[in-house]
């Protein structure tokens, strides 16, 4: 199993190594003199010198490359065009709320959809169980940007002004105005957890129908305790994966989120940035929403293998 | 779509009796049915909306932002556009994209994954380990990246979602006919000397068709939904083009005082994707029962 391991380690970070070449070399394939293309036409000289020594221009491209790369371990990330910050100090406080909006979604959306698949899986081909489904097929259909504004045509506007449809704050107190942040979450919350609840059920059903659950049955014991004691804890294994890929896909799937509701984190910067052709915040972003989902990918193949009895077991 | 679908589907060599069985098993569940309506009735208004709009999509009828004007349906838009008929315009182009990502995907995602799995050796290496860097990266942030440095183009568009569907199409590809080659009629195809070209396309394309079918349903509704999303970003067709997308965008501003403008689009897109969705899981549905049914 170690050596599985290690042979995926391996492989992320060739992944992460590829992806990192192909964001560098975004701006290698700006027509021309990436300076002059960046800045524009009517670009003062002082600028374009500038902007050249920023970005190594002068340089062979894989010095220019080396170079990036090793600012990235001492977050230098360049300086933004748009607002003439250094790009970490930019992004610095929208990571946090990003990060601080994903994790209540997880927190959120994690024990209910496990709670709803498992219980989905007790009403098996009951009407709850056929509801689910249908919801659950349907909720995985819808993109969710389209999930976030049916929530605001139905709870931010009209009759029921129950919530607002857009985030008015600064990035650096999100936290302080939680009715805000109701409709962003149950729009995550909403997106992520089909795959988990369509897991949990199958994986519940499976070990419903194993001898041990029925050796528990036959023993006499409370349904209660057969079903939390002996049959839960053994389907959580192979939905922990599912949980931490849909926790990766999170890193992406945010930015229409943070669009829609104009919540200050690092999606609505690359939107502003893409908007302004600000190139370092845009390279910065992608990065780090690529080495977020590779990272979490990484660790949901771990766990996958770890929750894989024939893998574990082989390596004795 | 789902005509469309079907009918486009002959992207593969036919094979009649399975194809047929197939979608009869699927025909069977009820919501294959409700998915094909739903779908039928988003397709009629794409396809025959720009015939029966009462307005020009992009010049002014009106004052900005005004609902239960008498003379159109259901108001304007931000700069007094009308709404219904920018409605009934904007469905074609994004149907149009969707399939044809979706279509191009999932055939270069089957050439990849049958030469991967019936040739073996350093080339399916080679192949899936590309394959699972492509898999890497997030549909939507790789093609935001790449259009925000070349500009938003439809042809891009389809290279970027048909690419990265490819590469989810090949998996299933190279499973589905690493289960055909250990058949006896591929050995008999081979002691006969047909070239492996042949054996790719006649043998192992037909015997993989219900599983390529149930993918291609899977990435039409991913494609709907992505490029909806590019578009709603204003990264996919631009302005002043009618687009379902692209409407959501320029009028979530107004959403509080023009609610239509936002209201039919989303709704368009939301029953698209369901009903897509509807069919493909009745296909995948039929596809596991009918290959029960024919390989034991």
């Amino acid at each position: 199993m170690t050596r599985l391991i290690l042979q995926r380690l391996f492989y992320g970070l060739l992944t992460l190594f590829v992806v990192s070449l192909v964001v560098f070399l975004a701006t290698q394939a700006l027509p021309g003199d990436a300076a002059r293309a960046m800045l524009g036409r009517d670009a003062t000289p002082e600028r374009l010198t500038a902007l050249r020594e920023q970005l190594n221009l002068n340089d062979p491209v894989a010095v220019q490359y080396g170079k990036w790369i090793a600012g990235l371990f001492v977050l230098n990330l360049g300086e933004s065009f748009a607002n003439a910050m250094p790009v970490a100090e930019y992004l610095g406080p929208r990571v946090s709320s990003s990060v601080a909006l994903m994790a209540l979604a997880a927190i959120v959306a994690t024990p209910i959809a496990v709670a709803i698949g498992a219980y989905s899986a007790l009403r098996r081909d009951r009407a709850a169980d056929h509801a689910t489904s249908m919801v659950t097929l349907i909720t995985a259909a819808v993109p969710e940007f389209a999930v976030g504004i049916l929530l605001v045509l139905v709870f931010a506007t009209g009759s029921l002004q129950l919530f607002p449809a857009v985030f008015a704050g600064s990035s650096e107190a999100v936290l302080e105005s939680p009715e805000q942040l109701v409709l962003p979450v149950a729009t995550l919350v909403i997106a992520v957890s089909p795959p988990i609840i369509r897991m949990m059920r199958a994986s519940m059903i499976e070990v419903l129908e194993s001898e041990y659950v029925q050796q528990a049955r036959l023993k006499g014991l409370p349904e209660r305790t057969v079903i939390w004691r002996h049959a839960a804890p053994n389907a959580i294994g192979p939905v922990a994966q599912v949980i931490a890929v849909q926790l990766g896909w999170l890193a992406g799937g945010v930015v229409a989120i943070e669009f829609l509701f104009r919540f200050p984190g690092v999606g609505m910067a690359l939107m502003d940035a893409i908007d302004n052709r600000d190139i370092p915040v845009i390279q910065a972003v992608t990065l780090l929403i690529a080495a977020i989902y590779i990272v979490v990918n990484l660790l949901a193949d771990i766990v996958g293998l770890a929750a894989n009895p024939k893998v574990r077991v082989s390596s004795r | 779509m789902s005509t469309a679908t079907l009918e486009t589907a002959p992207a593969d060599p036919p094979a009649p009796r399975r194809r047929s069985g197939l979608l009869h098993a699927a025909w069977r569940h009820g919501r294959t049915k409700a998915g094909v309506i739903i779908v039928g009735l988003v397709v009629v208004v794409a396809i025959a909306g720009p015939f029966l709009s009462p307005y020009s999509p992009t010049e002014p009828v009106g004052p900005p932002n005004s609902t239960g004007v008498e003379e159109s349906l259901f108001g304007t838009d931000g700069i007094g556009r009308d709404v219904f008929s920018r409605f009934l315009h904007g469905g074609y182009t994004l149907i149009g994209i969707a399939v044809l990502a979706a279509l191009g995907g999932v055939a270069a995602g089957a050439v990849i994954g049958i030469v991967a799995g019936y040739l073996r050796g350093w080339l399916d290496e080679f192949l899936m380990r590309t394959n699972d860097m492509v898999l890497a990266f997030p549909q939507l942030v790789l093609a935001l990246l790449v259009m925000s440095i070349i500009g938003p183009q439809v042809w891009l568009i389809v290279l970027l979602i048909g690419g990265s569907h490819a590469s989810r199409v090949a998996r299933v590809a190279r499973e589905a006919t690493l289960k055909v080659i250990e058949q006896d009629f591929i050995k008999s195809a081979e002691a006969i000397g047909l070239p492996r070209w042949r054996i790719m396309a006649t043998e192992i394309l037909p015997n993989i068709s219900s599983p390529l079918l149930v993918e291609l349903g899977l990435r039409i509704t991913y494609s709907v939904g992505l490029i909806a999303t590019l578009s709603f970003l204003g990264m996919g067709l631009q302005p002043p083009t009618a687009d379902w997308g692209l409407m959501i965008n320029e009028n979530r501003v107004a959403v509080t005082v023009q609610p239509w403008a936002v209201a039919l689009p989303v709704g368009a897109v939301a029953l698209l994707t369901i009903g897509a969705n509807l069919i493909t899981d009745g296909l995948s549905r039929a596809s596991i029962g009918i290959d029960r049914g024919v390989e034991e």
